[in-house]
């Protein structure tokens, strides 16, 4: 089954003609998802990889049915590009943008609640069920079709870790990025909810980092809610308090919020946690 | 919603107060006057006196006054006042940096022992003199970013003025704004509820809620806070305090606030030039990888193994051969006694990572040990480039942690 997306996902790619939009928009139709339109405004009637380019995301989801966006747009206009695919009814808006403002974060994820639309993002690398379809810039040849659900609020991270359970033969329902900011379309919980009502997922990862408090709330949804197993891994135990590695979510505050208090509530909730990330895959086994 | 839990909201503010810098830090003005700092996690803290100056545009009474560098800058005073210290660090009463002073000869005299005041490691390079407040009362008032329920959040408590954070959670006020509501009268009539106030005290507080609500989003604040907001012998309801932090991924919108200067080290703001994350730590392995979530993960594996960091760079999302380049450069300057190179390539492509390290060893002569470990898009081309320039491969991260530890241990 996957969650998210998978075989009837259509995807509209707004921003199709930058950089990012061509490079992956290629990347994704050779993973297998229908990627049916592009947007861009001013554009209309180019193709980009063979793909139509719309002026705007009403027509194409007027004229190819797509359900699913995912949007490149640069900060200053993602919030624009992300309500106009709320608008245009898309289903699910995945925002692989990096640097979009809290308060239009707040904004279009607050829109979205409100009309059952699922976000992703923003500055998230996306959504991939293997063998079904991909949605953002995970890199292809980490995934390996299975039962393994993954979660994660990192970029890179979760591509170390989904490599190192391939690599072991196990494969993966879904992963999805969820993105580090702090504000995201869907959390944690979001996610585990789905993973938990998939019949294709058997067992969960988790991966969180320091900042925030959203992987101890995570825990304490497993404890009441989850019954698949659940392994987990927290990115910056050893990092310095007080310094953020890049990530706007990537704060120490005041021993909240820690990498120690997220691994207690989570080992607390009957969540096997990992030291590094390559005992991932014993721990799953 | 009344009560909650503090702790979760708190981060921003907390961190405002008690950010744990490293020992390198450079913290002194670099040139005055300033509206405020641009601090490590980008976040753009105003001063009290440009805080004050922006809650003042939007309505929010603040006391009459002026900032000062010199203490010969005082001309005349709006009446008794209190000199205080501008720096972006709390616990300046403590530390001798607020002085009542009655006069102009007091004024300079406060001024010029406040001025240059090491205050927690940051140096005071300007005062601000405002009219002092006759205060009866003193409350706590603040919106922040609350990143669970995704919103903004009010807090406010009856107990100001005091270290905020040790008040009892049922003394704050938790008051979310639902993002599709916005903000209503009824939200100020909630949070002067909550303080019980006479009607007229009551109605002032309101009003200071939804012109501070207004600032956060017309400047992009992540957080706006009030602390204390002081009801006076008469009655007035006065910004004693103010703090502002502006988001910093809104600068393309207010174009006014992006000329602060950050408190970063030489090698630091070398780095953010070239939008590397780059951070000096205790250590002596000089860690380069892309993205924050796998950058804290080779640290943790370093860890592991008995190595410790020195400083870690972390690229981002990169295909320029010259901006890997430009790190492996920054990253010699720091001296590492290993480098542990850490690509997971999927924006980055691997070979772009090796030409531009094979470019930078070229450049510099660089004879410091690097173990590479690349893997991802083009990764078999950029392994056998970093191979043929004899630097030490690994397949996996544990492998690598391992053998950079290992390197860092030897002894010369």
């Amino acid at each position: 089954m996957a969650i998210i997306v998978d075989e009837k996902t259509k995807l509209v790619v707004q921003g199709i003609t930058g950089y990012q939009g061509m490079y992956h928009s290629q990347a994704m139709r050779d993973f297998g998802t229908q990627v049916v339109a592009g947007v861009r405004p001013g554009k209309a009637g180019e193709r980009v990889n063979d793909i139509p380019v719309f002026d705007s995301v009403k027509d194409a989801v007027d004229g190819t049915g797509a359900n699913t966006s995912c949007v490149f747009v640069p900060a200053p206009g993602c919030k624009d590009a992300a309500f106009e695919a709320i608008y245009a009814g898309i289903e699910t808006v995945v925002i692989i943008t990096e640097h979009l403002p809290v308060l239009d974060a707040i904004h279009i994820v607050s829109v979205a609640r409100s009309r059952g639309v699922t976000v992703i993002g923003p500055n998230c690398p996306g959504i991939a069920s293997p063998g079904r379809a991909k949605v953002g810039i995970l890199p292809s040849m980490i995934f390996r079709k299975g039962n393994i659900g993954v979660v994660s609020k990192s970029g890179t991270l979760t591509y170390e870790i989904v490599n190192a359970i391939s690599e072991r033969k196990m494969g993966q329902s879904t992963c999805v990025g969820i993105g580090g900011d702090r504000v995201s379309g869907t959390n944690f919980i979001d996610v585990l909810d789905r993973f938990q009502a998939d019949r294709q997922t058997k067992k969960i990862v988790l991966v969180g980092e320091i900042g925030g408090t959203s992987e101890e709330e995570a825990a304490e949804y497993i404890k009441n809610n989850v019954t698949k197993p659940v392994v987990a891994y927290i990115a910056g135990r050893t990092a310095p308090p007080g310094k953020r590695m890049g990530h706007a979510g990537a704060i120490i505050a005041r021993g909240r919020g820690t990498a120690e208090s997220k691994i207690r509530a989570l080992e607390a909730a009957g969540v096997k946690v990992a030291k590094i990330p390559t005992d991932v895959p014993d721990l799953l086994k | 919603m009344i009560g909650g839990r503090v702790d979760k909201a708190f981060d921003i503010a907390s961190e405002m107060r008690n950010a744990p810098y490293g020992k390198s830090v450079r913290r002194e003005c670099l040139n005055s006057p300033v509206w405020g700092y641009q601090d490590k996690s980008g976040h753009m803290k105003l001063f009290e006196y440009k805080a004050k100056e922006v809650m003042k545009r939007h309505g929010i009474p603040v006391p009459d006054g002026f900032v000062v560098s010199k203490p010969d800058e005082i001309k005349s005073l709006p009446g008794p006042v209190m000199v205080k210290a501008q720096v972006l660090i709390g616990g300046r009463g403590k530390a001798g940096g607020i002085k009542p002073a009655d006069n102009i000869p007091e004024a300079k005299k406060a001024a010029s022992a406040i001025l240059g005041l090491n205050i927690r490691g940051y140096i005071t390079k300007q005062v601000l003199l405002e009219r002092r407040l006759d205060v009866v009362k003193e409350i706590y008032l603040s919106i922040t970013i609350d990143r669970s329920r995704r919103s903004l959040i009010f807090m406010a408590s009856a107990a100001g003025g005091m270290d905020i954070e040790s008040v009892p959670e049922n003394q704050i006020l938790m008051l979310p704004v639902d993002p599709a509501i916005g903000y209503q009268p009824f939200v100020g009539r909630y949070v002067s509820g909550f303080l019980k106030l006479p009607p007229d005290q009551a109605e002032q507080v309101a009003d200071v809620c939804a012109k501070l609500h207004e600032l956060v989003v017309a400047e992009d604040a992540e957080l706006a806070e009030i602390n204390p907001l002081v009801i006076t012998k008469d009655g007035k309801v006065v910004a004693g305090d103010a703090k502002i932090t502006i988001d910093s991924d809104a600068l393309f919108r207010h174009k006014d606030f992006e000329s602060l200067p950050e408190d970063l080290t030489p090698l630091e703001q070398k780095a953010k030039a070239l939008d590397i994350a780059f951070v000096q730590l205790d250590g002596n392995i000089g860690v380069i990888a892309n993205g924050a979530g796998l950058t804290m993960a080779t640290l943790d594996s370093i860890n592991m193994y008995g190595g410790k960091a020195g400083v870690f760079l972390d690229l981002g999302g990169t295909d320029d051969p010259e901006k890997v380049k430009s790190a492996m450069l920054l990253m010699s300057e720091a001296n590492p006694r290993v480098i542990l190179l850490n690509i997971f390539g999927g924006i980055t492509k691997c070979d772009t990572v090796a030409k531009g390290v094979l470019e930078a060893i070229e450049a510099k002569r660089m004879r410091i040990p690097i173990v590479a470990r690349i893997k991802g898009v083009n990764e078999e081309a950029g392994r056998a480039m970093l191979k043929s320039a004899g630097m030490i491969p690994a397949y996996g991260l544990s492998e690598a942690a391992e053998l950079a530890s290992k390197e860092s241990l030897k002894v010369v």
